[in-house]
């Protein structure tokens, strides 16, 4: 044991293969293989009649997302969807952050956290029901808004409702941390050298904080763009890129077309992640 | 500096509670215009407590805060006519140090082209000129503590509160800040509150120090009144190092009851046999530190004293471990420290 110890100390690389080799084992095969496989599947097409994979090389796929109005639409609604959910996630966590790491003691603000993490323990299953039976005709959110048929219903209002109390915690967290080390002193400071509570918060919170609102923002709009549960539960007919994509493995069975759909997203989440590294705001997280 | 000119700052009956334990336990003080004015204590004696409730990042328990003869008590912050520069600095870390030194300008919609010229007056002034695109993460703790001032400076405030700023720096930076921050204050004309636990600190800048000991000040005067006549014990003990002599003690030595206080500096030491006079004792203790040497000397009479010496002579030590000496000192150098200001204080 000592020997093995001793010659691993003078082969550093050897010692880094030893603590790297499984991680990278489970990023290049699961995870990038994964990647991989569905790039190159998407590409293949199905045999009409026999329902089988043609494994030949065909731009049908995405000549077909392209040219079908459908898909464009089902694209910018999922966007549209992604970035209203990323925009209530912050609008709600900046003020609730605020109070746990400036306003509330320290005990109350132990609680907060407490309170903000035991919903991510309950099955995500569970809560987006949960929402089903509130949005229900004539239930809680009918009865509240006067009479069943009243409210919103099953749609796109529910899903991107849903959806935002589901990735909230993503987007409370890391702006809690970020505020966490924004030190009081910056506050005071900036009172003191004349400035209105309005003021500190734009000139002075907001800007340190667009950091850990990017990080918050590419948990909350990575999963919203490819859930497809919340929106079978609670959309209604609404299409979004996620089930469709469900829609083409299950009903269709056109793994080829849905690997296809599934690419855009991805594509999607690179464009995002290339802007918000260009911001320069990755490098102060 | 006249009785009839209104303080620059006036507090009264100033008490301040956090949670029950009373951190402010009632000050009444008043600070001159253009007064240089340090506020020394040891941590916990609620000199950085003062200065929040002057600031306005404090609200009084009891009591009020006047500026200039206005009541400013129940104001906020960026309602009043000081600057603070902060024990951490708190520069902004998104701004560059120009835009930090021009926050305060721009919030009170100084137009732009008038901003830039103060902001660089003011840079100027701390001998930062030409550093103004930099981040406060690319500049040295000295000169983040440099920008901190411009930025406080730049308003041209009344008073100007300074919370330990110095704390951060190592020894000669500070020495060198001390020196700079005075000749800052006299050119500027502005009143400077300095909070500080540093007691050279306290006793080269200030015109006059207030000595906090448990949320009241024990004393308040020019630097030579509190160094040299000492009003208590604490006093006599925070300010310097000093010898009090008490009880049996100063009844053999001064043939008198209550307490009295001699500086290290003013004992004259000598070998036992070259003097007849003066009080006998045994070296316990002989610590060199450069400039001077210290002699602790364990007296026939009862306790114990620190003695300092210059080193005029080679740093040759005029008497070793466990040998006989005699301390002579002037009446002069006496103190007598008022019989139990604490009972008094606390009543």
């Amino acid at each position: 044991m000592t020997a093995l110890g001793s010659y691993l100390h003078r082969h550093p690389r050897l010692r880094l293969a030893g603590l790297l080799s499984a991680p990278l084992l489970w990023l290049v095969v699961a995870y990038l293989g994964a990647l991989a496989v569905l790039l190159v599947s998407a590409f293949w097409t199905v045999n009409g009649f026999t329902g089988e994979t043609v494994r030949e090389f065909s731009l049908a796929n995405f000549r077909t997302i392209l040219t079908e109005e459908v898909y464009r639409a089902v694209t910018l609604r999922s966007i549209g969807v992604a970035a209203a959910v990323t925009a209530i996630c912050v609008v709600v966590a900046v003020p609730m952050a605020f109070f746990m790491a400036k306003v509330a003691s320290a005990r109350s603000r132990h609680w907060l956290v407490i309170a903000i993490l035991t919903p991510l323990w309950a099955s995500y299953l569970v809560k987006a029901y949960a929402w089903r039976i509130l949005f229900a005709n004539g239930g809680p959110v009918d009865t509240l808004l006067g009479g069943p048929g009243r409210g919103p219903g099953y749609g796109l209002f529910a899903t991107v409702v849903v959806l935002s109390y589901l990735w909230l915690p993503y987007m409370i967290l890391p702006i809690y941390a970020g505020l966490e080390r924004l030190p009081d002193s910056l506050l005071e400071a900036s009172a003191d050298l004349g400035a209105r509570a309005g003021r500190t918060f734009r000139a002075i919170v907001l800007p340190i904080l667009v950091p850990a609102v990017f990080a918050g923002s590419i948990f909350t709009f990575s999963l919203s763009l490819g859930d497809y549960i919340t929106v079978q539960i609670v959309g209604g007919k609404t299409q979004l890129l996620g089930n469709v994509v469900y829609a083409n493995i299950g009903a269709a069975n056109n793994l080829p077309f849905a690997a296809a759909i599934a690419t855009i997203p991805v594509l999607v989440m690179v464009i995002y992640l290339v802007a918000v590294r260009r911001s320069g705001a990755l490098e102060q997280l | 500096m006249t009785d009839t000119s209104t303080p620059a700052i006036r507090l009264t009956g100033l008490r301040k509670s956090f949670g029950g334990v009373e951190a402010v336990a009632g000050i009444d003080l008043e600070i001159a215009d253009g007064e240089f004015f340090s506020m020394l204590g040891p941590s916990g004696s609620g000199k950085t407590t003062v200065l929040r409730m002057i600031a306005g990042f404090e609200l009084p328990t009891a009591g009020t805060v006047e500026l200039g003869g206005r009541d400013v008590t129940r104001l906020a912050p960026f309602e009043r006519d000081v600057n603070t520069v902060f024990q951490d600095y708190a520069l902004f870390p998104h701004l560059t140090v120009m835009e930090n030194v021009e926050y305060g300008l721009k919030v009170r919609r100084v137009p732009r082209r008038e901003r830039r010229v103060r902001a660089e007056e003011a840079l100027a002034k701390v001998r930062l000129a030409g550093f103004g695109d930099r981040k406060p993460a690319e500049m040295s703790g000295g000169q983040r503590q440099r920008v901190a001032l411009a930025r406080a400076l730049v308003n041209q405030p009344k008073v100007l509160l300074l919370d330990e700023p110095l704390g951060a720096l190592d020894r000669k930076l500070r020495e060198q800040m001390q020196v700079e921050l005075k000749a800052i204050q006299r050119e500027a004309g502005i009143t400077f509150v300095f909070v500080t636990h540093d007691q050279d600190e306290a006793l080269t800048m200030s015109d006059r120090v207030a000595v906090f000991e448990h949320g009241r000040i024990a004393q308040v005067g020019k630097p030579e009144a509190v160094y040299e006549k000492p009003a208590s014990s604490f006093v006599a003990g925070f300010v310097g190092t000093s010898n009090v002599f008490s009880g049996d003690t100063a009844k053999a030595l001064f043939h008198r009851e209550g307490a009295f206080s001699v500086r290290p500096e003013k004992i004259l030491l000598t070998a036992d046999g070259e003097a007849e006079a003066g009080t006998p004792g045994t070296v316990a203790e002989v610590i060199y530190a450069g400039p001077v040497t210290r002699y602790v000397v364990d007296l026939d009479a009862g306790g114990r004293v620190v003695v300092v010496a210059q080193n005029r002579h080679n740093g040759a030590p005029l008497a070793a471990r466990a040998q006989r000496v005699r301390l002579s000192w002037l009446d002069d150098h006496v103190v007598e420290i008022p019989p139990n200001d604490k009972e008094t204080a606390n009543a």
